[in-house]
Formats: C-alpha cells, sequence, structure tokens
C-alpha cells in the first residue's frame, strides 16, 4: 500500500533525480509521469503508482512547493477528464501505453466529437456515420459544440457503425487523428462575440482499426464512461464563500455604493443566500464523497449552478446601470480557456446562457432526478424497438 | 473564516433519528395529531414525556454537571428534523431549546436542571414573531411584581415556568399558576399560542433578558431550519409516493413531465436546506461563524418549506383540501414557520450588516 510517507519520499526523488534548474519542463513532466506521480490511482506504467485517488494531493502540494510546472492542466480538459479514464478503462494495452504519457504531459490535447446537429439531447440517434473498409474506418458526417477542436490532436469520436439495430446498439467509439486530411474545424461564433467551439466536418476520414475502443457496436457504454467524468468533473470542487459568480456583484455593490438601489439590494440579498447555500450542498456533497457515502445530490448541483450563474449575472448587468447598456468586445476570437466568471457583466450574463445547454439540458436533468433519484415512471420510449434507420428526423 | 463545517450526520446522530421517528411512529399518528387539534389537550403528553423523560432529550443541550446530556445542536437538530416530519405537537423546540438557551444565559442551575430532565417545561414569554436581535415587549415590573399582557407566546399553554422579560432589563422566571394564560386561535394547529397576563405577580429574577434572549432566539432560529427540513422532507416523500400511486388517463400522475420537473426542482431545493440547516447546527455547536449560518439557514428554510407543503397541496389536489388529510397541518405549521423566530427578510437585513452588503 502506497501511503503518503512514501510518495513524499519519491517525490523527493523525483526533484533530486531531475533538478528544477537544468530539467526542461516537458522533460520534468516525462520523468513526473514515469516516476508513477501524475495520477497516483493509475496503474504503474501508466503515469500512477495504483494509489488512492485522495493522495495526489500530497503530491501536488509538494511539487507546488518545490516550484515545479505542473501539466497546465486547464488547457486539456477533456483530455485529462474524459478521455484518459476512458481509454485506461476500455483501451488496449498499446492504446494506453501510445495515448496516456502524452495526453498527460499535454504534448497531446484533445477534444470531444460528440454532439451533432441532429443528435443533442438525444445524443444516441447521432448520424455520422463509420463504414469499415479492411483494416480501417472511412468516417463521413458532421459535428458540433467542439471546444477546442482548432488546438487538438486527437479527438474521442462516437460515430454509427450499424444503421440497422436499434440507435443505442449500432454505435462504436474512436480516437480519431484531428490532422486527417479529412477532417475541417470551423469556428462556430456564439451570442458573446468569441468562437470558443467549433464545427467539425468529416470527410472520408480514415481511422485504423487499431484506434477503435472498446467493441464494435458498443460505442454508447464506452460513452457513459466518458460522460460520468464530466459529471464527476463538474462536482466534488471546494469554494469558498463568494468564490463563485457571486463574487464580482458582491465586490461591486461595496465598491460602488452610487449603483444601490432597495430593489437591486433585495434581490442581491436573496441571490447571495441562494450561492451560499449551493456553496454549503457542494461542499456536503464533498464530505459525503470523502467518507465513501455518495449521494444523489450531484445530480442537482449543476441544476443550482446553472440558475444561479444566469440569475446573477442577469442581475449584474442591471446593477451596472448605465454601463449595463455597454458590451467589452464583439470581436471575434477564438479563445483557448473560458472563464465563466471572467471579462464583463454582460458577457458573463451572455455566457452562462450556456450554463443550462452544456454537458445535458437542464430539462434533461430534471428527468434524470425525477426518475433515478424520486423513482418516478420514465418518459415513453417509443425508439427502444426501432433500427435507427427508421427513426424520424 | 473558520474551518470547514461538518455537514455530514454521524453514525450517532442516524442513531438517534431512528429512535426518535420509531417513538414518534408509535404516538404521532396523522389521524391522532389531527384529532388533538381539536382537544383539551393541544400538546401530545405522553410523546412528550417518552422524549423527554425516557430518551433524556430535553437536557440534549445541558452540559452533564447541570443534569443534563451534554450533546449539541448537532443532535438537537436531528430530534427537531423528525419532530418536523411528524407535525408532532410537542413543546420541544420552545422549552428544550430556546427556554433552556435562555436559562443557560442566566445563572439558573436548579430550573435548567429541571428543565433538563422533562420533569418541568419552559416558555420564553417574547412572541414567536420576533427575530434574534429584534425587539420585543417586556412587562412593567413595579414593587418587587410583575404587571402586563404578552401575546402569541409559544407553548406557554401546559408550561410550568414562563421566562419573562421585564422593563428593568431582568428576565424573570414566573410560575405558570401565578399567570394567566388564554390560548389564542394559533394559525399553526399543532403548536400553540396563548395570551401571557401577568398581574402583580412574582418573579424570580434570572439575570439580563437581552443577552438571553438573544442567545434563545438564535438557537431558536438556527434549529427551526431543521423542523424546517423535516416539513419539507415529509411533504415531498409523501408526494412522490402517492403520485407513483394516484392514476389519472391511464397511467401514473406522476409520470407526467410537468410534474416530475417541479418534484424535481422540489427536491433540490430540500438537499439545499439540508445543507443550510446541517450548517447551522454545526454552527451553534462550534460556534464558529454562527450568526451568519443561522441567518443563511433562516432567510432560505421558510420559502422551502413553505413551497413544499404548497407543492404537497395542490399536487395531492382535492384530498389535499380536505381535512381529514394531514397535509394542511404541514401547510400551518411551514407557514407560521415561515414568521416564527423572524421572517427570512429580517434575516436577509441581518445578513446585509453581516457580510458588509449595506442597503442604499
Amino acid at each position: 500500500m502506497t501511503d503518503a510517507a512514501e510518495l513524499k519520499r519519491r517525490t523527493a526523488e523525483l526533484l533530486a533525480a531531475h533538478p528544477l534548474a537544468t530539467t526542461d519542463r516537458l522533460d520534468f513532466l516525462k520523468a513526473r509521469f514515469d516516476a508513477g506521480l501524475a495520477w497516483v490511482h493509475y496503474p504503474q506504467g501508466l503515469g500512477g503508482l495504483n494509489a488512492p485517488r485522495s493522495l495526489q494531493a500530497v503530491v501536488d502540494a509538494e511539487l507546488e512547493a518545490a516550484g515545479a510546472p505542473d501539466n497546465d492542466p486547464r488547457r486539456n480538459g477533456i483530455g485529462l477528464g474524459m478521455a484518459a479514464p476512458t481509454i485506461l478503462r476500455y483501451g488496449t494495452e498499446e492504446q494506453k501505453q501510445r495515448f496516456l504519457r502524452p495526453l498527460w504531459v499535454g504534448e497531446e490535447v484533445w477534444c470531444q466529437l460528440f454532439s451533432e446537429p441532429g443528435a443533442g439531447s438525444d445524443l444516441a440517434a447521432l448520424g455520422t456515420r463509420a463504414v469499415r473498409e479492411g483494416d480501417s474506418w472511412v468516417v463521413n458526417g458532421q459535428k458540433v459544440w467542439t471546444s477546442g477542436a482548432h488546438n487538438s490532436r486527437w479527438a474521442i469520436l462516437i460515430a454509427r457503425t450499424d444503421p440497422d439495430v436499434p440507435k443505442h446498439a449500432g454505435i462504436t467509439y474512436f480516437l480519431c487523428d484531428m490532422t486527417d486530411p479529412g477532417v475541417e474545424v470551423r469556428p462556430l461564433r456564439q451570442i458573446t462575440g468569441e468562437a470558443e467551439f467549433n464545427e467539425v466536418f468529416l470527410t472520408d476520414v480514415r481511422i485504423p482499426d487499431t484506434c477503435r475502443l472498446g467493441e464494435v457496436g458498443d460505442g454508447w457504454k464506452v460513452a457513459q464512461t466518458t460522460l460520468n467524468n464530466e459529471r464527476v468533473a463538474i462536482g466534488g470542487m471546494r469554494l469558498p464563500r463568494e468564490g463563485g459568480m457571486i463574487g464580482p456583484v458582491s465586490k461591486t455593490w461595496r465598491e460602488r455604493p452610487e449603483l444601490r438601489t432597495q430593489d437591486l439590494h433585495q434581490r442581491l440579498l436573496k441571490l447571495w443566500v441562494d450561492s451560499e447555500v449551493a456553496r454549503l450542498t457542494a461542499e456536503r456533497l464533498r464530505q459525503q464523497l470523502v467518507a465513501g457515502q455518495p449521494g444523489p445530490e450531484g445530480a442537482g448541483m449543476k441544476l443550482a449552478f446553472a440558475r444561479l450563474n444566469q440569475e446573477i449575472s442577469g442581475l449584474e448587468v442591471e446593477v451596472r446601470g448605465e454601463e449595463g447598456l455597454l458590451y467589452d468586445d464583439w470581436t471575434l476570437r477564438r479563445p483557448e480557456l473560458v472563464d465563466f466568471t471572467g471579462r464583463d457583466a454582460g458577457y458573463r450574463y451572455l455566457r452562462s446562457k450556456g450554463n443550462s445547454i452544456e454537458g445535458g439540458t437542464s430539462e434533461v436533468l430534471l428527468n434524470i432526478v425525477a426518475e433515478r433519484v424520486l423513482g418516478l415512471p420514465a418518459e415513453p420510449r417509443t425508439d427502444k424497438d426501432v433500427a435507427w434507420k427508421d427513426l424520424s428526423r | 473564516m473558520s474551518a470547514q463545517p461538518d455537514l455530514l450526520y454521524s453514525e450517532e446522530e442516524e442513531a438517534l433519528r431512528a429512535a426518535v421517528r420509531d417513538l414518534l411512529a408509535d404516538h404521532c399518528d396523522a389521524p391522532g395529531v389531527i384529532a388533538r387539534t381539536e382537544s383539551d389537550t393541544p400538546h401530545d403528553l405522553a410523546a412528550w414525556k417518552a422524549l423527554a423523560d425516557g430518551m433524556g432529550l430535553a437536557g440534549l443541550l445541558v452540559p452533564e454537571d447541570k443534569g443534563g446530556q451534554g450533546a449539541t445542536h448537532r443532535e438537537a437538530a436531528v430530534v427537531l428534523e423528525e419532530l418536523g416530519r411528524a407535525v408532532a405537537p410537542v413543546p420541544y423546540l420552545t422549552s428544550a431549546v430556546v427556554a433552556t438557551e435562555a436559562l443557560l444565559a442566566c445563572d439558573a442551575d436548579e430550573l435548567l436542571a429541571e428543565l433538563a430532565s422533562g420533569r418541568k417545561t419552559g416558555a420564553l414569554a417574547v412572541s414567536l414573531s420576533v427575530a434574534p436581535g429584534g425587539a420585543y415587549k417586556v412587562v412593567r415590573h413595579e414593587g418587587g411584581a410583575l404587571h402586563g399582557e404578552l401575546t402569541a407566546i409559544a407553548d406557554a399553554q401546559g408550561a410550568d415556568v414562563l421566562l419573562v422579560p421585564a422593563d428593568d432589563g431582568g428576565l424573570y422566571a414566573v410560575d405558570a399558576t401565578s399567570a394567566t394564560v388564554t390560548p389564542q386561535v394559533a394559525f399553526d394547529l399543532t403548536r400553540p399560542l396563548a395570551t401571557v397576563t401577568l398581574d402583580g405577580a412574582r418573579g424570580r429574577l434570572l439575570g439580563d433578558a437581552e443577552v438571553a434572549v438573544h442567545r434563545a432566539l438564535r438557537a431558536g432560529a438556527g434549529l427551526l431550519a431543521s423542523e424546517q427540513l423535516g416539513l419539507a422532507e415529509w411533504t415531498l416523500t409523501e408526494t412522490v409516493r402517492y403520485l407513483k400511486e394516484r392514476k389519472q388517463f391511464n397511467r401514473p400522475v406522476g409520470g407526467f413531465q410537468a410534474l416530475k420537473h417541479r418534484l424535481a426542482q422540489l427536491w433540490l431545493e430540500v438537499v439545499n436546506l439540508r445543507a443550510a440547516a446541517r450548517n447551522a447546527a454545526d454552527a451553534l455547536a462550534t460556534g464558529a461563524d454562527a450568526d451568519v449560518a443561522v441567518a443563511v439557514a433562516q432567510a432560505y428554510a421558510a420559502s422551502v418549506a413553505v413551497h413544499a407543503a404548497e407543492e404537497a397541496l395542490q399536487l395531492h389536489a382535492g384530498i389535499g383540501m380536505t381535512w381529514e388529510h394531514p397535509v394542511h397541518l404541514y401547510l400551518k405549521r411551514a407557514k407560521a414557520d415561515s414568521i416564527a423566530y423572524g421572517t427570512a427578510g429580517a434575516h436577509r437585513a441581518r445578513l446585509a450588516e453581516l457580510v458588509d452588503l449595506q442597503a442604499p
């Protein structure tokens, strides 16, 4: 069993063998991966030591104290948070060896090719086709809402390999090389003016069968690992009081007494209370996870934060009075990182409209809570036993 | 800011919950509670004796060397969740929390031990509507005797001793036998209110009223959130159960998406209230950040408990409008609780001071 003392010893060894002053950033990260200190809960040889996940904090703290470079995880959120756990669970030994190291050190950034214009909430209805030709698959279709596609080397992709069976059964999961000449990435400009997402057009993209993840037709099952990890990433964070969207408007309120009105005051206080309670709920969820008693509370957190972000940023635009009539910049830009609480109130208001759509709409999440937590009857399913090709669209 | 609050329930707290729930299942079934609302004894004395005397719960907040159990607000909050779930007509919040906290702020060990043992019950003679730090009515202290009338005193009926604030700044213990306690017709059928009239009654000075009343009302407000959580949880659970069973248009009513979404929203509110109520109870127990924690819980709890009860009534539809179905007991308690120990608005105003979000 690897304990905290052992991890501290190994971290000290890493630092001794690769002095920060003389070691290149990428070389240090590779050495860290090879020492099993990248993600300690991963297996040995794949960046980990089979240690408890909670001990990662010990390593991170030691390395931060030493001033070591990190792998800039925000640049590769989809790779680290979604692609990696799926490759770990379903990948062949070769795939794990090939992909996990460059992914973790950040040499290869990943994006996600899941949503399509015709498959949003009903993701399993997706129509991008993958047809087998010898040792390869030929892929044609269109994906959308792909963050970071323009910076990505690889993508996780789900595509239809059998149109003659019901929709969930005919999907296969692939790892797609974004440098293939058939991949075309076009910025998708959104209401904020910037293009944080892309449309991705796939025309005769050739994917070798060695880049298939899981069995043919098992793609929906494999994708569940990806999507469950998306929800884990959303819960489980620890926020200080006023740590979220309520922070900037509270600061403005304190610094700008001339903006205050009775009506705004009442609304601000109410949202401040709602934010503090949501923060406590997230903290309670975190404590449950640490204690090994995960509750169903996580299902509600995204719903709560979506509503709060929208209402608070909406109030903040009004608090600013005349300045609320202005916007900081409509220029089309392609940001590498997205900060929901960044830029001006107007931007925050517009960007937060996506919070109740991305990663599962609030309407779908309410169904999930009603059915899985409260045990209410499921929605009628008319598509269950129908071949995908016969679905109405 | 303080260390992180413990927002979970310990194994001991869960065991306490199970024991209280068992006891209430035996004593406080809904038809019995409804029948009692129109009887001469508004309190369920058998249930109270079993809780206070049998289980020793009246003394949770009192240290062991003063005759209590030496537990904390965390355990008392669990008891209140269960009492809320059953809308149990017992003077727990008023005697074992509010009056007890007032005595803990005074030099009143003998009386404290009597309340802790459950041998006597006490009621703080401050209107149920007063928020912590809010203005309250006092009686006149003249020549060693007390004169005056106080209204909306919760659970004064049946109390053995009244804790009365007077115009000299003192808090006095008055035997109920030397006061006139007149029942008022209360909106909440399960928490009786009364007028207390003192006409030359003798009182024993306990200590400083302002300090004692503030401490008592703060604990009352903070732990009321746990009672409101219990109310909300029962109404949600019962409504979900009913809607899985109730069929219209040849299907369970709970399968209609319009209703599923409303119930899911309500569930989310209850989950939030649990965190806020646990936080208030933990803060009262540790003393850290208690003013903010209580104000946050009370600024949030009332709307959830009332919303849950209102949804329960609407979704039960016709049967929910009957005297026979218990949902009205929960609605009445929830609505009265939204005024008890200060409205959400009063607590928000307090928060504006505490977290420096000043009014214009």
